[in-house]
């Protein structure tokens, strides 16, 4: 058998294990250890099984085709409701723009009380106490079953480019102020410079701020990776992992702030690492693609996307959400259409 | 019950207007068989009548012979290669117009899901028209021409006589038809006896595209009118895609005579699974390569050959894809497996199966609701397989993966090309020096690297060993249908 020239040594099986292989209950205790060593995090980044970036553009595709009529699609629109973050990250945002969206949030469709609420509004740290304020006044307190959460993008978000103190300090403001989830965003230089202990600490430091807070109410930590950023889908599913285990509740596409935002086919990798985070360790990580989702339709993509790669554990607003504004109205729109038959067009809903 | 219940999606039936009863398209029209014989066409998934097609006897595909005769002499063989291609072109535009009515057609009468006959099928039989197409005014520069006179257009062979099987009934229509008459051949198909209607509707569309009388006939009906055709004197060439144990009875029917002969026929491709592959695209192109159109693909990735070392989490991964299939209703466009062609199809499944656990392998499915008529057989796969097992060396032809280990990348090779076919494999690795390795050693006409079944008008296709010979598609797909 002769190998070809200059072509390695194909000939021969690769002598490492797969993580997949890795990820049986042997393996817990080794995962805890990846984050005292850069070789160690790196080793295990990079063994994680490839991704073929046509395969899963593909695959995306697939579940695209899904037709969700009738039934279904009430249902689906309804969680899709529940699962919105609605946002306003704007320079221009005020107390009354952040008021309006949180009513709004409240109440989406104020004509049909059988519409649900959001899962939580999404603001700057500075809008967080008028936010934290209008939800609490509604009777349907941050910390209530049920309420609308309070979410808070920090560590120098969107860029992450600042030191890890004012990172910290940001995190620790907002929730000070009031929010109960937690965006940061990962330091992508630091990662595409192969640098992945240091974004892991940094993950690691902002869950601490969450874990230490003054009430005794840890927030919520959604880890942004800037899959745009990040570009190719194997640093995808690395920036994943390394998310995860550092302790991230949700793991979460995109600031929304990049070109290129949440695609279905990042999304579908992201979930199939959550899926196999819970196979090696038995936690739980929830899932978030922000940015670029606009209709109901494609909302919907998403929804039978998570059935179908994660299954029903992930179909609930605890573990899946889509950071967007615009969307909300298209699946008010869809919702009351689906109800009467008719459509009734955009200036029947409120644009906050 | 699962939280996310798909609701019924069905595609409309009405989109496809079915005559009760076809004749034979002889001629440019459609006429009735000369002893007036019928048989009927069944929906697989319901077992409903479709409806009656004419059985053509001998008589009636001498008729259709002729008439092919006449319109190469008179007609389509001096007609200029880029008149020819504005017929092809109208033929391609028209299927893209008329792609949904075909589609649901297709399902209806094959039993495939409309997902498959609406994004693979029908796409790519328009493809292969417009290809060929584009190839008619070209013929010159194909590299097939008369040797020493570079720039003379290669001639075509004359009639040519073709049988295609139930699988991919448009499809192989496509395959067949548009390069013989991108080549300036006319043809008499026979489409196989369970799914004659779109190789019918396409006659209707030769008739729409003003295609001259008798440069396509299609002659349906069941074996006897398949040899009828094959074996008539008249006929220059014979082009088969079916069973290798048909393809061998035609290879001997045409011994000794002057007919060029092409055979696409079964096979048993491994599709093979490294360590360092992309586990989760490589159980989509595992699922891809056995369950797309139940399995019933003569390329089919029926034999999974996975290492050793990430044996368990590749089997974990695969069964939990498994329970996402939906099986059912092949109008439902959210149908993954749809019906299995007919009875007998489905009997041979069964008893390959039969066969396969009483050989000591261990059959899964998924838990799944098979409907009560029709004829349906739910996704399997063997494990515990060894070579030696008959699941693992003969075509099941239905959706039944056997899954075999291997340590090395020599064993891989060994082991994939040790059976008597040689139509397909695939490679999942991440390292690509080792697909072009493999892709060296395999013998099979096809290898797909980390993708299976992907099918392209520009790519030729075929078989080694008893998977047949000669090329479709691509540039040596015209070499078929040319004198040489």
């Amino acid at each position: 058998m002769s190998t070809p020239s200059g072509a390695g040594d194909p000939g021969q099986t690769a002598d490492r294990s797969t993580p997949l292989a890795r990820t049986t209950p042997s393996g817990h205790s080794d995962l805890a250890e990846l984050g005292r060593s850069e070789a160690a995090l790196r080793a295990f980044l990079h063994g994680l099984p490839a991704v073929d970036q046509v395969g899963a553009e593909q695959r995306a595709a697939m579940l695209g085709t899904r037709s969700i009529k009738t039934t279904a699609k009430a249902w689906a629109l309804d969680l899709a409701i529940r699962m919105v973050d609605l946002t306003t990250l704007e320079g221009a945002d005020t107390p009354g723009k952040v008021r309006a969206l949180c009513n709004k949030a409240l109440r989406p469709d104020p004509a049909d009380p059988t519409c649900p609420a959001v899962a939580a509004v999404c603001v700057y740290p500075a809008m967080v106490g008028v936010a934290a304020e209008v939800l609490a006044e509604a009777g349907r307190g941050v910390t209530g079953s049920g309420g609308v959460h309070v979410a808070s993008v920090a560590t120098a978000f969107p860029s992450g480019q600042a030191p890890l103190d004012v990172k910290i300090a940001d995190t620790r403001a907002a929730i000070a102020a009031g929010a109960d989830e937690i965006d940061m965003v990962i330091n992508r230089g630091a990662f595409l410079a192969g640098r992945y202990l240091e974004v892991y600490d940094e993950i690691v430091a902002v869950k601490q701020a969450c874990l230490e807070t003054d009430p005794g109410r840890p927030a919520h930590l959604k880890v942004i990776l800037e899959t745009g950023e990040l570009v190719t889908y194997d640093n995808v599913r690395r920036a994943s992992w390394l998310a995860m285990l550092a302790g991230a509740d949700f793991i979460k596409t995109s600031t929304g702030k990049v070109p290129v935002a949440a695609t279905p086919p990042v999304t579908l990798v992201m979930l199939e690492a959550v899926r196999d985070f819970r196979a090696a360790t038995g936690r739980q990580v929830g899932v978030k693609p922000a940015g670029g989702i606009r209709t109901a339709k494609d909302a919907i993509k998403y929804l039978v996307m998570v059935n179908e790669t994660v299954g029903e554990d992930w179909l609930h607003p605890d573990w899946f959400r889509f950071g967007a504004s615009s969307l909300l109205n298209d699946l008010l729109m869809q919702r009351t259409k689906l109800r009467t038959g008719v459509y009734s067009g955009p200036d029947y809903f409120s644009l906050d | 019950m699962t939280a996310f219940e798909y609701a019924p999606a069905p595609e409309s039936r009405s989109v496809v207007e079915i005559k009760s009863s076809y004749g034979l398209f002889i001629g440019g029209e459609f006429v009735e068989p000369t002893d007036g014989a019928m048989f009927k066409s069944i929906n697989p998934a319901t077992e409903e009548v479709l409806a009656e097609v004419a059985e053509a006897g001998p008589a009636d595909v001498d008729r259709a012979v002729r008439a092919a005769r006449t319109a190469y002499e008179k007609v389509w063989g001096p007609m200029p290669g880029r008149e020819r291609a504005k017929y092809l072109f109208r033929i391609a535009r028209i299927i893209q117009e008329r792609s949904r009515e075909l589609a649901v057609l297709e399902s209806l009468d094959n039993g495939k899901p409309i997902r498959e006959s609406r994004d693979v099928d029908l796409p790519l039989v328009a493809a292969h028209f417009f290809y060929y197409a584009g190839w008619a005014d070209k013929l010159a520069y194909a590299g097939f021409g008369p040797p020493g006179r570079p720039g003379a257009e290669p001639r075509p062979l004359g009639v040519a006589g073709q049988v295609i099987p139930w699988n991919f009934p448009l499809l192989m229509l496509a395959w067949k038809i548009a390069p013989a008459l991108a080549t300036g051949n006319t043809v008499v198909l026979k489409p196989a006896e369970t799914t004659p209607l779109s190789a019918l509707v396409f006659a209707e569309i030769c008739q729409q595209a003003d295609l001259p009388p008798g440069v396509v006939n299609i002659v349906t009906g069941a074996g006897a009118t398949g040899r009828a055709l094959v074996e008539h004197g008249d006929v220059d060439k014979v082009a088969f895609t079916g069973s290798t144990e048909v393809g061998r009875q035609i290879a001997r029917s045409v011994a000794g005579t002057r007919k060029k002969l092409t055979l696409e026929l079964g096979g048993k491709a491994a599709n093979i699974v490294f360590d360092d592959a992309p586990i989760d695209q490589a159980v989509e192109g595992i699922v891809n390569g056995i369950f797309f159109n139940q399995g019933h693909v003569c390329c089919a990735g029926s034999r999974l050959l996975v290492q050793e070392s990430v044996y368990e989490p590749v089997l974990e991964a695969l069964k939990r894809r498994m329970t996402r299939l939906r099986v059912g209703d092949p109008l439902d466009k959210n149908t993954d497996i749809g019906a299995i062609n007919s009875a007998s199809q489905l009997e041979r499944i069964r008893t390959l199966s039969a066969i396969g656990a009483q050989e000591g392998a261990e059959p899964w499915s998924p838990p799944c609701q098979l409907p009560d008529r029709g004829f349906w057989f739910a996704p399997t796969i063997f494990t515990g397989v060894s070579q030696a097992h008959r699941i693992a060396r003969e075509e099941i032809f239905g959706p039944v993966l056997s899954v075999l280990t291997f340590r090395t990348p020599a064993e891989a090779v060994e082991k994939a090309n040790n059976t008597p076919y040689g139509l397909s494999a695939g490679i999942w690795t991440d390292k690509g020096s080792r697909i072009l390795w493999m892709a060296d050693r395999l013998r099979a006409g096809v290898v797909w690297a980390n993708t299976f079944n992907k099918f392209d008008p520009t790519s030729p296709f075929g078989g080694y060993k008893e998977s047949g010979y000669g090329r479709e598609g691509g540039r040596h797909g015209l070499e078929a249908y040319l004198d040489v």
